[in-house]
């Protein structure tokens, strides 16, 4: 569990405000906690290394100017829907995916 | 003192048709100028769909979208590039068994000219393809069409053109032009350019060169809209048309689906796409293809594009000009014919004939009618 | 007999609000319709409510709280005289027309004036290693502070140039988060000599040392004349890489590196225009900015009748500057539904807004002239660097493209390599692109063209749908 924590430490640092209520969502199925007001961006960077891959790539990206500008933080929620994770307030029970899901195709 | 220079042949309008033709000519030894005055390939040519296809064009279109089709296939060896062509197949969809019904006419009448097609549906049809919505029933899918990149292909050909000698004078506007009994005499940028031919490519600006010809066609201006998504997961198998018309969509190898549907607005000269028109077909497509519901819609777009009344363009010798051609007017189906256009303009320029049919695209189709209507008054 | 008018603000930050004051003033009650949760725009963004953030404004907005919080006590006061609508992005400008998403549905919002006070984002120069998670915008790392009380990392490490640099290594040092190091790319030569215009404004200038002054009291190495090599690290960012301008190149001669896991990146601001573009208003390219802004006369009106801009949206030149062309904006509406004429009191104040922002002007000029764009620095940037991180083109794929002939303009330069054609629409590589571009051709920046936006100007889920207008009112 400790190399886990270690390996999922999140980029960014609270240095203020550490005392607010605790959310409860999940992210790409694990149960995780943000703090009320932050965006899912804050939420899942304060816990996680990254938000998404590229899309041709591959390589892991977290966003870059967290004001809804550069769109490189879209995510998707279990629905399918997408969401852009700086601009989206976060709440309780969200259901949240770093990767987009699969679209039925055939196997003939 | 104006530049003044000779040539084989002078080209109005750098499209994929005045550039391809710009390319053949000069392959086969002739002195080509073509005047444009933007940037070549930078209107309709570069800005449409990108459907590389046969299925679902009229009769009179098979023999002229063959030709064009074959060379499609060579592409890397005549332009450098194979323009993202991806042979998907063209998957026609009928909403509804009556469009199947007039999907399998088609089919049978194509068969004739040796295009394979074959229709799917019921079960079949739905377990092929699970990403399609219920709101389709089944189609006809053309295993050797398919789809590529405009924006590529249209700059490919002018750089293709200018490296087989072929002089292009971009951001240039053509003055005058008048045909002195012998030749072309043309001023265009502060150059008098003479010519012993005259291709008038000119898309939906092409009437003005016309009229300058004394003729004229009933060339309308359209803008059609298209949007496209961000990267998605791969999962259209086809470029995809509808029975009817009014949507068509296809996935590229980095995963934007580019879809279209609806007119846009413009003025003639610049295009803007429609909201409304988007916002509707867009409704269209979730319906067609639920996984759309998933995806970023990222950019708009719409660009000018002549049409005539048949939609069938306007190919071949003026009637009022010796050596003057008009090839214009292809009414949003002009991707796939214009290779094929741009050769045989050459050929037809240094052989003097084509084989290829191409009489129901006479200009003067549209004074018969003209006339017809005149008398019936 | 009422003329029909409905006025239209898209910004709620020192432009917007000014704007809207000036208009309720005067009867008339726009609409605001604002992309962000809370008004305030973002160098006076406010924590969200729901967090219950304890910060005091002192601490979130050092020298300007008192400014910060005049504005936002203002639009509180004016909220039943103005429809406010927060969350709503504007993706598209159609005559007299506005394409709308909030909350989820898409609407129309007719007007018969707008104002955009659409603000600004970071200017951005790439350099190896941008794209890893731990590099983020000055800006966006500022929000992170301010906003959400978080550091964008343990060990962090402030690299462009522009008076932001210095505030918000100040503002993350003030906070207790680690930083490692400012490296500015600009000539401490040039800002000397840039003082006799930054004293224009004096008591901005003063705060400029004062950031300086207070990071060598915190012992934050502070750097200049740097010359950006790239950023360390595999999966995220390890540390930092850079040598001295006057450092010969090609050799390992004084490449330092620092260690850090974040970097904020910036090199001044860029205008957020895109709809001003869709809505077709004519662009001018300006010298100080080193971009295209919309046309504007001297009150703000665009070429487009009834479309106005105010604010860094129109032009960089701060959050004072914003709210008097904010203001100045409302006064040319209130002016053209000739609810003011030409009184002589509008006119009046019109001239005093003009002289103040003039001022700002000149202490804008020696800001550029301190803080310049890094000339060539194109030739820094390997082939195998990411230019356009939304499409991943690589600068050898434009150097390729252009040194191959038959493009010589930004947008054909996007056509045939795709830069530019990613979810962002540019705003992150349109200033690279045309950087290189400009290089590789030998052309001044303004020859290469600008790279023209397209609806919606931000990416619209798919999923979005519905379509109702919004009943118009006559005030």
């Amino acid at each position: 569990m400790q190399a886990d924590s270690v390996a999922r430490a999140g980029q960014f640092v609270r240095v203020a405000e550490q005392d607010r209520q605790h959310l409860h969502f999940m992210l790409d199925g694990e149960d995780v906690t943000g703090l009320a007001g932050d965006t899912v961006l804050i939420a899942i960077l304060a816990c996680r290394p990254a938000v998404r891959r590229s899309d041709f790539s591959a390589m892991p990206r977290a966003g870059f100017c967290l004001m809804g500008a550069c769109q490189d933080c879209w995510i998707w929620n279990e629905e399918g829907r997408r969401i852009r994770a700086c601009t989206t307030p976060l709440q309780a029970g969200m259901r949240l995916l770093t990767a987009p899901p699969s679209i039925p195709i055939a196997h003939d | 003192m104006t530049d003044l220079s000779d040539f084989d042949v002078l080209i109005i309008g750098g499209g994929l048709v005045g550039c391809s033709a710009a390319l053949f000519l000069s392959r086969r030894g002739m002195k080509v100028v073509v005047v444009e005055k933007g940037y070549c390939g930078a209107q309709a040519s570069g800005v449409n769909y990108g459907g590389v296809r046969c299925q679902g064009r009229p009769i009179e279109q098979l023999p002229l979208a063959l030709r064009a089709r074959a060379l499609w296939d060579n592409l890397p060896a005549l332009i450098g590039t194979d323009g993202e062509l991806i042979i998907s197949g063209h998957l026609k969809l009928g909403r509804r068994e009556e469009d199947l019904a007039s999907l399998e006419a088609w089919g049978q009448m194509a068969s004739a000219f040796g295009i394979q097609t074959s229709m799917i549906g019921g079960t079949t049809f739905r377990s092929r393809y699970p990403w399609l919505g219920s709101r389709v029933c089944g189609g006809s899918l053309c295993p050797t069409d398919g789809h590529a990149n405009p924006r590529l292909i249209a700059f490919a050909f002018s750089r293709a053109a200018a490296a087989a000698g072929a002089t292009l004078l971009e951001q240039t506007h053509l003055d005058t032009i008048h045909f002195d009994g012998t030749r072309f005499i043309a001023e265009a940028g502060g150059r008098t350019l003479r010519a012993t031919w005259c291709i008038n490519s000119a898309g939906a600006w092409a009437n003005a060169v016309a009229q300058n010809f004394q003729e004229s066609v009933p060339l309308e201006t359209m803008y059609p809209n298209m949007w496209v998504t961000e990267p998605m997961p791969r999962f259209i198998t086809h470029n995809l048309g509808v029975e009817g018309g009014g949507f068509y969509a296809r996935q590229v190898d980095r995963g934007n689906c580019i879809i279209g549907g609806g007119m846009a607005q413009g003025d003639g000269n610049f295009a803007q796409p429609s909201s409304e028109v988007t916002n509707r077909v867009m409704a269209e497509a979730r319906s067609i293809l639920p996984a759309l519901k998933g995806a970023l819609v990222i950019r708009s777009w719409s660009g000018v594009e002549g049409k005539t009344p048949d939609k069938n363009p306007i190919i071949g010798a003026s009637r009022t000009t010796p050596q003057l051609f008009h090839a214009f007017g292809f009414s949003g189906g002009g991707f796939l014919l214009a290779p094929g256009v741009g050769d045989l303009l050459a050929e037809w320029i240094c052989t003097g004939s084509t084989s290829t049919p191409i009489h129901a695209f006479s200009i003067s189709r549209f004074d018969r009618q003209q006339e017809e209507e005149a008398c019936t008054q | 007999m009422t003329k029909h008018r409905q006025v239209v603000i898209i910004g709620a930050g020192p432009a917007g609000v000014r704007a809207a004051e000036t208009l309720v003033q005067e009867g008339v009650q726009p609409i605001v319709l604002d992309e962000g949760a809370l008004w305030g725009g973002q160098i006076y963004r406010q924590p969200l409510p729901s967090g219950k953030f304890k910060r005091s404004k002192r601490t979130l907005y050092g020298f300007e709280w008192a400014k910060a919080d005049h504005l936002h006590q203002t639009m509180a006061r004016l909220q039943p005289l103005v429809d406010y609508r927060p969350e709503t992005v504007v993706w598209n400008v159609e005559e007299k027309s506005l394409d709308v998403l909030s909350k989820g549905e898409l609407e129309r919002v007719p007007f018969t004036h707008l104002i955009i006070a659409s603000g600004a984002t970071d200017r951005i120069l790439p350099l190896p290693g941008w794209t890893l998670p731990g590099c983020f915008t000055m800006g966006g790392a500022q929000i992170a502070l301010k906003a959400y009380g978080c550091a964008i990392g343990r060990k962090v490490v402030f690299a462009g140039t522009g008076p932001l640099l210095y505030l918000v290594a100040y503002q993350y040092a003030k906070a207790g988060a680690h930083v490692v190091a400012v490296l500015d790319t600009s000539d401490w030569s040039r800002q000397r000599a840039a003082v006799p215009r930054l004293l224009h404004l004096p008591g901005v200038f003063a705060k400029g040392l004062y950031y300086l002054a207070a990071l060598r009291r915190r012992g934050v190495r502070v750097e200049r004349n740097v010359r950006l090599l790239g950023l360390e690290g595999q999966e995220s960012v390890e540390g930092i890489r850079w040598t001295y301008r006057n450092a010969k190149p090609g050799t390992e001669e004084n490449i330092q590196q620092l260690e850090c896991d974040a970097v904020g990146i910036g090199y001044g601001l860029r205008p957020e225009t895109q709809l001003a573009d869709v809505a077709r208003c004519r662009f001018v390219y300006s010298e100080r900015d080193r971009c295209w802004i919309p046309e504007t006369d001297a009150a703000g009106r665009t070429s487009v009748a009834g479309i106005y801009v105010a604010g860094d949206g129109a032009s960089i030149a701060g959050a004072d500057a914003a709210e008097l062309a904010g203001k100045r904006a409302g006064l040319a509406v209130l002016h053209d539904l000739d609810v003011i004429a030409a009184q002589h009191d509008a006119l009046h104040t019109m001239q005093e807004i003009n002289r103040k922002l003039d001022r700002i002007t000149r202490f804008r000029e020696g800001i550029e002239h301190a803080f310049p764009m890094p000339e060539g620095i194109s030739t820094d940037w390997p082939d195998d660097l990411t230019i356009c991180r939304c499409e991943e083109v690589s600068a050898g794929t434009l150097r390729t493209c252009i040194q191959a002939g038959g493009i010589t303009e930004i947008n054909r330069l996007k056509a045939v390599t795709r830069v530019g054609m990613g979810r962002c629409q540019g705003r992150m590589c349109g200033t690279a692109a045309t950087v290189l571009m400009s290089d590789e051709l030998g052309l001044p920046l303004k020859e290469v063209g600008r790279l023209r936006a397209q609806a919606p100007i931000k990416p619209l889920p798919a999923f979005c749908q519905s379509t109702k207008s919004t009943p118009s009112s006559s005030v």
